[in-house]
Parts: structure tokens; sequence; C-alpha cells
């Protein structure tokens, strides 16, 4: 129950419109810090809207969504921060940063959250080590003196572009693509794209893993790899992991939280079991539960 | 059916649509006579010829290539042979020539060639001062992805900021140099502000605009820019402070040596050559560097790069900056060299030249701009005075008329042969293993 007693990220009263229709309608939720957490509902529910509000590349409606940095969330610090108007908290402990009122690259950069894309999205021109350099873009931008120092070749910068390599290379040892490491991204086969993907986004350094369907395209044995690779992460890191998943045997699998939402509406959250049995969530996933309807139905459809 | 068979039909059919197109373009001449009466002239010498060099040729290419123009696949690099260690050589042999370039055509004209202002001038100095456009280009264009078709407006704010400020304020040609860069970059500023929001097509009509905005206010500002008349007397760049010219008190009078025009035009080639290699080897680094690394990623996927936290508005922005700098540079010293500008050399034209020299030598490839701006520029040139043709379609046939045309059928053909340009091969920022030496032996002989 950490989303309750620890929570890294607050949804608060979501709201997301595209004219008239309504994609997400005052959803709320929590995200545990070191939980994984599966966002589940049926197609069209809004999962991917609430990750791109999340992330920055939609602007929320309305509501509120909230994130700490190195401690827990609390409500009187979101609300004062709410109040004084800023985005974020300057050099206090835990650091709270309010999302929706953040561009997306600053909430990459400086909230730490990081995402992958359901059709995935390399650079596959460049190379898997490149995919994976252009991910620490703030860091050696910084050596770089914003290019001036790395033009005129200071040591500074050919230092940090090393250390920028290996922690390529780990990245890349964790999700076996060192052997690979100079062939251009988007000859790989996709199961190692998606890997690779999920690599670039740790490169970032992350507090907030967000994953839009890591396991979509892949074969059993490639989702047994996913779930073993998400839990070695979070192992290795403590990263919080979001994500967005269809296939159940893995959301079950893997999660320590999981929220169900349909029609923008969140329907059921708690642990994977008992999401599991709870009959709203049966009725979204298996169909209309109604009496009458199934009634019926068996009277002229049953021979 | 055989091979040679095949192409015996392809080359009928050929012949005959060739046959069938020239009969009305080519085999009826209507002239105006002295009465003013159309008389018709019959060419079928002419059009017979034409028809035969069709098939002959559509016979001879389907010998050859029987599957026809098959487009250019990438080949699976095969790392394992290594490169001909003349081409290990090639990039100082290059620089060797380029360097030895003004004395070897000295020696080209003193022995009964084109003449020397046309070979150093012409296929030195212009065709350097494409490759210094190329290069600004290959940076927004080839690196960032961000098709822009109003290249020129950077040339032209560089040409008349450093032509303004030389000859109303005096100032040096050398001070003038980074200033027009600095200027063109502001200006690059300016211009991506209203393209941060546009994708694609409409960079290239917004661009587009603005190069047209820049060349009327070029035209129709004549108090400051003289209008069509342009700007002319603009001082010749000095070195050292001392003139290259005729007159007492330069150069070669203190030395003591008679005047020749030879220093001169020596003297800008290899400022246009050292201002050509700064830039190649600023773009080397920069690609090397975060910024062009986030250049080359933001052309692969834009929303990528925002969600690993670059800042893609600065990124565009830097991009057109740096670009636009280089095309200032160029055209600073296109002014300086010329000694005269006017709205004339800022058209469309231009734009339309580096984007294709850009385009042609392969998106990003530094090389291939190099080898795109020689054969277009030099090749243009080259076609003026080919007298080869004349020989072919007779003693009227003016090469010079014509060359657009060979250029453009050129130009056709090399995009079908090689769509991603002619160096399509991108070489990686950085390796995780070192490229085993060019030109050493891949395998030891243990293994």
């Amino acid at each position: 129950m950490r989303w309750l007693s620890d929570p890294l990220l607050a949804v608060d009263h979501l709201s997301m419109r595209f004219g008239g229709l309504v994609a997400i309608n005052a959803l709320s939720f929590t995200v545990g810090r070191g939980d994984i957490t599966a966002l589940i509902g049926p197609n069209g529910a809004g999962k991917t809207t609430v990750f791109n509000c999340i992330t920055g590349f939609y602007k929320p409606t309305s509501g509120r969504i909230a994130l700490a940095q190195g401690g827990t969330l609390e409500r009187g610090a979101i609300e004062a921060l709410t109040r004084s108007g800023k985005k974020r908290t300057q050099g206090v402990n835990p650091e709270l940063f309010l999302l929706e009122r953040m561009a997306d690259h600053a909430i990459a950069s400086e909230a730490r959250v990081a995402r992958t894309f359901q059709n995935i999205r390399l650079f596959p021109g460049m190379t898997v080590l490149e995919n994976l350099i252009v991910a620490q873009h703030k860091t050696l931008m910084a050596a770089s003196d914003y290019s001036l120092g790395g033009l005129l070749g200071l040591a500074k910068y050919r230092a940090a572009e090393r250390k920028a390599i290996d922690l390529a290379k780990a990245w890349l040892e964790v999700v076996g693509l060192v052997a690979r490491a100079d062939d251009p991204a988007g000859d790989l086969p996709y199961g190692a794209q998606r890997r690779l993907e999920i690599a670039r986004a740790m490169c970032t350094n992350p507090v907030l893993l967000c994953l839009d369907e890591p396991a979509a395209g892949l074969n059993n044995r490639e989702s047994a790899e996913l779930t073993q690779l998400l839990r070695g992460i979070r192992a290795q890191t403590g990263v919080s992991i979001l994500l967005i998943e269809h296939d159940m045997s893995v959301v079950m699998d893997i999660s320590d939280h999981v929220v169900v939402i349909e029609y923008g509406v969140k329907i059921a959250d708690g642990t994977a079991d008992e999401v599991k049995s709870d009959p709203k969530v049966i009725a979204a996933y298996l169909g209309v539960d109604d009496e009458e309807v199934a009634v019926a139905e068996a009277g002229s459809v049953a021979p | 059916m055989g091979a040679p068979a095949d192409a015996l039909k392809k080359a009928l059919i050929a012949g005959l649509v060739t046959l069938g197109l020239c009969f009305p373009i080519v085999a009826l001449r209507t002239d105006a006579n002295f009465s003013n009466q159309l008389v018709l002239t019959p060419r079928w010498g002419l059009t017979f010829t034409l028809a035969a060099i069709a098939a002959v040729g559509v016979f001879l290419i389907s010998l050859l290539r029987p599957a026809g123009f098959e487009r250019a696949t990438p080949k699976r690099a095969l790392d394992t042979a290594p490169p001909h260690p003349f081409f290990r050589y090639l990039p100082r042999i290059g620089l060797v020539l380029l360097l030895a370039y003004p004395f070897l055509a000295l020696a080209i004209s003193a022995s009964g060639g084109p003449g020397l202002l046309k070979l150093v001038d012409t296929y030195g100095i212009q065709i350097l001062i494409y490759v210094l456009l190329g290069l600004g280009l290959n940076i927004i264009l080839g690196l960032a992805g961000l098709l822009d078709l109003g290249f020129v407006a950077f040339y032209a704010v560089g040409a008349y900021s450093s032509a303004l400020l030389t000859t109303t304020f005096g100032l040096s040609f050398w001070i003038v140099l980074p200033l027009a860069g600095i200027l063109a970059a502001f200006w690059g500023v300016m211009i991506s502000l209203p393209v941060l929001r546009l994708k694609g097509d409409y960079i290239a009509i917004v661009t587009l605009a603005f190069a047209e905005i820049v060349r009327l206010v070029l035209v129709n500002w004549v108090p400051v820019t003289g209008g069509y008349a342009g700007i002319s007397s603009i001082p010749k760049p000095t070195l050292l402070g001392l003139s290259l010219g005729p007159e007492p008190g330069s150069l070669t009078s203190l030395l003591g040596i008679p005047f020749s025009p030879f220093y001169r035009l020596a003297f800008m080639y290899y400022l246009v050559l050292a201002l050509a290699l700064a830039a190649y080897w600023a773009t080397l680094r920069l690609r090397t560097l975060p910024v062009g690394r986030a250049w080359e990623a933001m052309r692969e996927d834009e929303i990528a790069c925002r969600s690993l936290g670059i800042n893609t508005v600065a990124t565009k922005v830097s991009a057109f900056a740096a670009g636009a700098f280089f095309g200032g540079i160029a055209g600073a010293f296109f002014s300086a060299h010329y000694g005269f500008i006017s709205p004339k050399s800022f058209e469309f034209l231009e734009s339309a030249m580096i984007v294709a020299i850009v385009v042609l030598g392969g998106l990003g490839s530094m090389i291939g701009v190099v080898i795109a701006a020689t054969v277009m520029v030099g090749g243009t040139e080259l076609l003026r005075e080919l007298g080869v043709l004349k020989a072919v379609f007779g003693p009227d046939f003016d090469p010079a008329q014509y060359r657009m045309l060979l250029f453009g059928l050129a130009m056709v053909m090399l995009m079908v042969w090689r769509p991603k340009g002619l160096i399509a091969t991108r070489e990686p920022t950085v390796r995780l293993k070192p490229q085993p030496t060019r030109g050493a032996p891949a395998v030891s002989a243990g293994e």
C-alpha cells in the first residue's frame, strides 16, 4: 500500500477535453515510490491521454499532477506550491513539481519523468549507442558549456562524454544489446527496439518511468523477459514504474498496484488480486453484466 | 526470349517513340522568310539520327542491365574487407591538391589552357563559396531536417551587411567578416521563431516567403541598398593591412615585385578555402557535441527528443543560427571578392541551387556537399564550353543554351540511381568499438 503511505506522483481530478469529447474526467490516483503501477482499461479508455498529460505532451483541461523527488509527497506542501503559482520548489527536500504547469522537455529533464511510446520512437538512423547518448543531453550540454567549450575541445567535455558512453554501455549490458551498439537502431528486431527504448529512457536517470504498452507485439517468451527486465531495473535503480499494458499476464505478474479506467473515469484501484475480482472491472472487460439484456439474449440466441 | 531479343524489342519501341515525339517537334521546322511567310523545312535526317541514338542507347542499356534501373538499396556493409590504401590517403591527397590548385591553374593557363581568371575564379573560388553555403544549409536541412528554401536570405544579409559596413563606416573586411556572420545568425534566429510551430512543408513555405521579403527589401529600400543598382566599389580584403592591388603602397610594390592579378586571385582563393575548411571542421566538431546530436535526433523524431528532455525550440533556433552564420560568412566573402552586389545575386534560384547541392550530396554528408557543389557549379560551367556537343548536334548548337537541360537530365538520373544522394551512408558520431584501422589488414594471420 505504498501508493497511499509513500506516494511519488499524485494525479488529482485530472480532466482532458478535446472539443466536446471528454477523454478523461476527474481522474485521481497516486503512484507509490518504488512501485510498479499498471494503468489498464479497455481500448479508448484514455490511458495514453493520461500518459500524455503526465509527460506534458498534452496540457490538461483541469486538474493537478504533482511529483516529489527524494521524499514523500505531502498534501500540505502541494497546496502551498499550488497557491504560490510556481511550477516547482527550489532547493528543498523533497523537491516538488507541478507537472501540469511544466513544458514537456522540462518534465523530462527537471522533474525526471521518462517515457516510452506505444509505437516505438527511436532515432532509427542513429546508432544504438548514439540513441543512448542523446538521452544524456542535459548532462553533456552542461559539460560542453552549451557548445562553446566543446567546440574548443576542452578536456572537461571529453571526460563527460566518456562517462556518458560508460553509462550507455552499462544499460546496453542490462538489455543485452552491447554487440549491436554501433548498428543503426532502425536495423534492430522489434523486441530489441522495445528494450532499447526502455534503456534510452533509463539513461535520462528518471525517478518515474512511464511505459506505454511495453509488451505490445512481443511473444510470450519476450514478454516474460520483459517482466524480468523491469523487475531488474527497479531492483537496481529504485525507479518507480507506471505502465499501460493490455497483456494481463504481464500486468498481474508484475504490478504492485493496478488502476483501472474506463471512459476516462477510474473504476477500480488496488492490488492486482483485488482488481481481478472487482465486478466493475470484469464488466468493463468482458461486456455488460446487465441481467435483462443477458436474459433477453439467452432467450433469442440459444438454440 | 533471350536477352538480346528482348533488348532489340525494347530498342525498337524506344526508336519508334522517339520518332513519334520528334515528328512534330524536330522533323517539321517552320521559319519565317523575308516576306514574313512561314516556310516548312523538313529535317528528316536529324529526326532519324535522334531515333537511332535512342534505339541504340536503349539496346545497349538493356543488354548491360537487363533488369532496368533498380533503385539503389543500401548494401549491408561488409566491414571485414579493408578499404584500398588509396582511400586512406585520399583526404590528404585532396587537401594537397586544393592547396596547390592556384599554381596548377597557373601552369595550365600558361600551357595554353583556359584563362587563369576562369580557372581560379570560376572553378576555384565560386565552387568554394557554394561549398560554404552548402555546409551552412547542411546544418539546417541535412542535420536538423528543417527544409529551408530561403537559405539565400542569410547569404544576402551577410553580403549586404558587410558591404554596407565597409562602404559606409569604412570598417575593415576582417572586422566585418565575423560581424556579417553574427548578423546573419541573428536573422536565422528571427526566421526560426515563426518556424518553431510548423512542420515539414510549412517550414519550406515560410522560409521561402522570408527570403522573398529580404529580396524585396533589398530591391525597394533604395536609399540604403541602392535598389537594383546594388552596391558597388566594395573594398577588397587586405593582407595584414596591405592591399594586393596595383596601386603604390600595396604589398607587391613593397616587396618590389611586379604587380600581377594572380596574387590577389590566389589570396582570395586561399581565404575562401580557409573559410570552407573552418566551416567543415566546425561542423565535424558540432556533430559530436550534444547540440549536433540533438539536431540529428530532432530530424529523426522530434517527439522522442522532447520526451528525453531536449528543448526542441532551442535546438531549432541553434540550428538556424549556426547554418545562417556560415551563410553570412559566405555572403561577406562574396561581396568583398566581386566588389559589387545587387539583388540579382540573391534570387530564389540560388536557394534552389544550395538545396540541390545538399540533397544531391546526401542529407547530412559533408563530403557529399563538397562533391555536389563541385559537380553542380563546375559542371554547369563546364557544359557551357563543351565543343564535343557541337560535333553531335551540328555547328549551330550552342551548349551554353542547353546546359540547364543537360544538367537537369543528369540530376534526374542521379536521383534515380542514388535516391539518397551521392553519399548515403552516415558516419556515426561515436563508436563503442573502435573502427578497424582503415587500410590495415582486418584479420591477422593467426586467426
